[in-house]
C-alpha cells in the first residue's frame, strides 16, 4: 500500500510561485521515446504548485482520522497505479524470469488489502476515491507527460518515487496516531511493507535498496524533491557519518514528509 | 489480561516449566536468564508483570539497571531504547563477523557483498546511535546504560551463505517486527520518530536479503511475513521478540525485561 509516494519537488519557493501553465513546463523536458533514458522522465511540475483542480485534495488535519483518511487517498492511487500497471501489459513477463510481473503482483495485492484495511477502520468517514491521471495531465483524457503503462522504464521510475515517498509520508503521520496505539501499530506495519516494496523497486532498477544521501537513483532532476532531506546525517544530535561517511549514515535513517509535502505531489495525479 | 509466569529452568537440560499463578501475585522479580538458554521453538513469555508495563520513564522504580546482579532493560522509553540498542548490538556483531569472516569474497558475489558491507554499517550506525541516545537520556548512565553483549554463534559457518542469509533474514524480520510492536508503547514522538526512521530502513534490509535468497520471486514481501489479508507487515511485543530473539542463544549476557509489554 503505498499510499503516499508523491514526488516531492516543491523545494524551491520560486517554483511555487511561478505561474507557467501546464503545458509549457511539459514541452521542456522533451520528447518520451521508448528508449529515452530516465533522466529525461519529468516530474516535478513545481510551477503548476498554485494551480487548483477540482479533485485536488487538501491537507488532512493532524488527527488520528485525518491521518487514515489521508493514508486512505494515497493508498486508492497506488491501488489504481498497479492495477492499471498489470493490466495494461507494460511489466515484462519474461525477462528476468518473471521476476518482475510476480513483484509487482505481490505489491499490488498488498495495495488493494491496504485500502480494504483502511476504509473498514474509517468505515463512514472513509473518503471516496479520487480519480487518478498517471500521466500527470490532470485530466480524465490523460494526455500528460507521463506514459507509465506504455514504457517501462517510466513505470518503474513512478513506483520508485511513489514507493520512496510512501514510505516518508507515513512515517510523517505517525505522531499523529500516538494517541491510538492499535491504530498507529497498523500504520507502522503499513509504513514497513511500503519500505520493503521501496527496496524491491529500486532493486529492480538496479539501485541498491535504500536511500544515499539525497541520490534519486537516476530519476530526472525534477524528481530531487522525493529525496530532498534524507541526505542529514545529523540524529537527534549523533553524528551518523563518523565511522563510514555521510552516505552509509544518510542512508541509515529514512526522513519524514509533512502532509502539505505530500498532498502537493498527490495532486499532481488527481483529476 | 495480566498474567505471571515464573519460570523454573535447569541450566544444563534447558527445561523450562511454566506455572500460571495467581494474577494477584505481586512479586516482580524476573528470573529468567537468557545465557545459555536454548529453548526450541517456543518463545519465551517473560515473568514479571508491572502496572506500569508501558510506564513513564521517569518512573525511578523502571530505570535500566542491575537487578539481582542481572541488568533490567528497564521500563518506558528508557526500556524501549535498551531494547532496541539490545537488538541493534546484535545485528551489528553479526554482520562485523559477515564481513570480516574469511573467504567473504568467494562465499558472496559482488552485489551481495555490497549489500552486506551496507547492512554492517547502517546496524553499526544504529546500534551506536542508541549508545549515543541512551547515554545522553539517561539520569546516570553509567549504571544505567545496557552493558556491551557478548555473542556467540556457535556452530553457524560463516563461509556458508545460505547460513548466513537466512540468519541476516531472520534477524532483519526480526528487527521489523520488534520496532512495529515497540512502537505503540513509546511516549515522546521524537522517540517515536526516531524508531520510525530506523525501522523502515530494517525493513529495506529485510526486502534485499529475502530478493537475494530467492530473487525471482514475491519473497522479498512474502506471504510470510505479510498478513495476505491486511497487508500488514509483522509486529510483535517486546517481551515476544526477546523470547525469540533468546532462543537463538546467540546473546551471552544475560538481561531481563520485567518492565517491558
Amino acid at each position: 500500500m503505498n499510499l503516499i509516494k508523491f514526488i516531492e519537488s516543491f523545494t524551491d519557493e520560486n517554483m511555487l510561485n511561478s505561474t507557467g501553465s501546464r503545458r509549457e513546463s511539459f514541452s521542456q523536458f522533451g520528447n518520451l521515446g521508448k528508449n529515452l533514458a530516465l533522466a529525461a522522465i519529468p516530474f516535478g511540475l513545481a510551477s503548476l504548485g498554485n494551480k487548483a483542480y477540482a479533485g485536488d485534495i487538501s491537507p488532512t488535519p493532524n488527527t488520528p482520522t485525518g491521518a487514515l483518511q489521508f493514508a486512505l487517498i494515497l493508498e486508492y492511487l497506488e491501488d489504481d497505479f498497479y492495477k492499471m500497471g498489470l493490466d495494461s501489459g507494460v511489466i515484462p513477463l519474461s525477462e528476468n524470469a518473471g521476476r518482475d510481473r510476480k513483484v509487482f503482483e505481490q505489491i499490488a495485492a498488498h495495495e488493494s488489502d491496504h485500502v480494504a484495511f483502511l476504509k473498514n477502520a474509517l468505515k463512514e468517514n472513509a473518503p471516496a476515491k479520487p480519480v487518478f491521471d498517471f500521466t500527470g495531465g490532470n485530466s480524465a483524457n490523460g494526455g500528460g507527460p507521463f506514459n507509465p503503462f506504455g514504457d517501462y522504464p517510466t513505470f518503474l521510475a513512478l513506483a520508485q518515487a511513489f514507493e520512496d515517498t510512501g514510505v516518508r509520508a507515513y512515517k510523517g503521520q505517525a505522531g499523529n496516531l500516538i494517541t491510538q496505539p492499535a491504530l498507529l501499530t497498523a500504520a507502522l506495519q503499513i509504513h514497513s511493507v511500503e519500505a520493503r516494496h521501496a527496496s524491491e523497486v529500486r532493486r529492480l532498477r538496479g539501485q541498491k535498496g535504500w536511500i544515499t544521501l539525497k541520490d534519486s537513483g537516476g530519476l530526472p532532476p525534477e524528481a530531487q524533491g522525493v529525496y530532498d532531506g534524507e541526505e542529514i546525517t545529523m540524529q537527534a544530535g549523533f553524528e551518523t557519518s563518523t565511522k563510514f561517511g555521510p552516505g552509509a549514515g544518510s542512508a541509515a535513517f529514512d526522513e519524514p514528509l509533512t502532509t502539505q509535502e505530500v498532498v502537493n505531489i498527490a495532486n499532481l495525479f488527481i483529476v | 489480561m495480566f498474567f505471571i509466569n515464573l519460570f523454573n529452568y535447569l541450566i544444563m537440560k534447558n527445561t523450562v516449566k511454566v506455572q500460571e499463578v495467581n494474577p494477584s501475585f505481586t512479586d516482580r522479580r524476573n528470573f529468567l536468564k537468557f545465557s545459555g538458554l536454548a529453548i526450541a521453538g517456543t518463545g519465551l513469555l517473560l515473568a514479571g508483570c508491572s502496572d506500569t508495563d508501558d510506564g513513564d520513564s521517569s518512573n525511578s522504580n523502571e530505570l535500566p539497571g542491575m537487578r539481582n546482579n542481572v541488568f533490567d532493560l528497564g521500563g518506558g522509553d528508557f526500556g524501549i531504547l535498551s531494547y532496541a540498542y539490545a537488538l541493534e548490538q546484535l545485528e551489528a556483531d553479526f554482520y562485523e563477523k559477515v564481513v570480516n569472516a574469511n573467504g567473504f569474497t568467494s562465499t558472496f558475489n559482488p552485489i551481495e557483498q555490497q549489500v552486506l558491507t551496507d547492512l554492517y554499517h547502517h546496524e553499526i550506525i544504529h546500534r551506536d546511535f542508541f549508545k549515543a541516545a541512551l547515554s545522553g537520556a539517561l539520569p546516570n548512565p553509567s549504571t544505567q546504560l545496557l552493558p556491551e553483549l557478548a555473542f556467540d554463534y556457535g556452530s553457524l559457518n560463516f563461509q556458508n551463505r545460505a547460513a548466513v542469509l537466512g540468519t541476516a533474514q531472520a534477524l532483519e524480520d526480526t528487527g521489523v517486527a520488534a520496532y512495529n510492536g515497540a512502537g505503540q508503547y513509546i511516549k515522546d514522538a521524537k522517540y517515536l520518530v526516531l524508531a520510525g526512521k530506523i525501522v523502515s530502513v530494517e525493513a529495506r534490509h529485510a526486502s534485499a536479503i529475502r530478493s537475494l535468497i530467492n530473487p525471482n520471486s514475491k519473497d522479498f514481501a512474502g506471504d510470510d511475513v505479510v498478513n495476505s489479508t491486511t497487508g500488514l507487515d509483522v509486529a510483535r511485543n517486546p517481551k515476544v521478540i526477546i523470547g525469540e530473539v533468546s532462543a537463538l542463544d546467540i546473546i551471552q549476557t544475560p538481561f531481563t525485561a520485567q518492565f517491558l509489554p
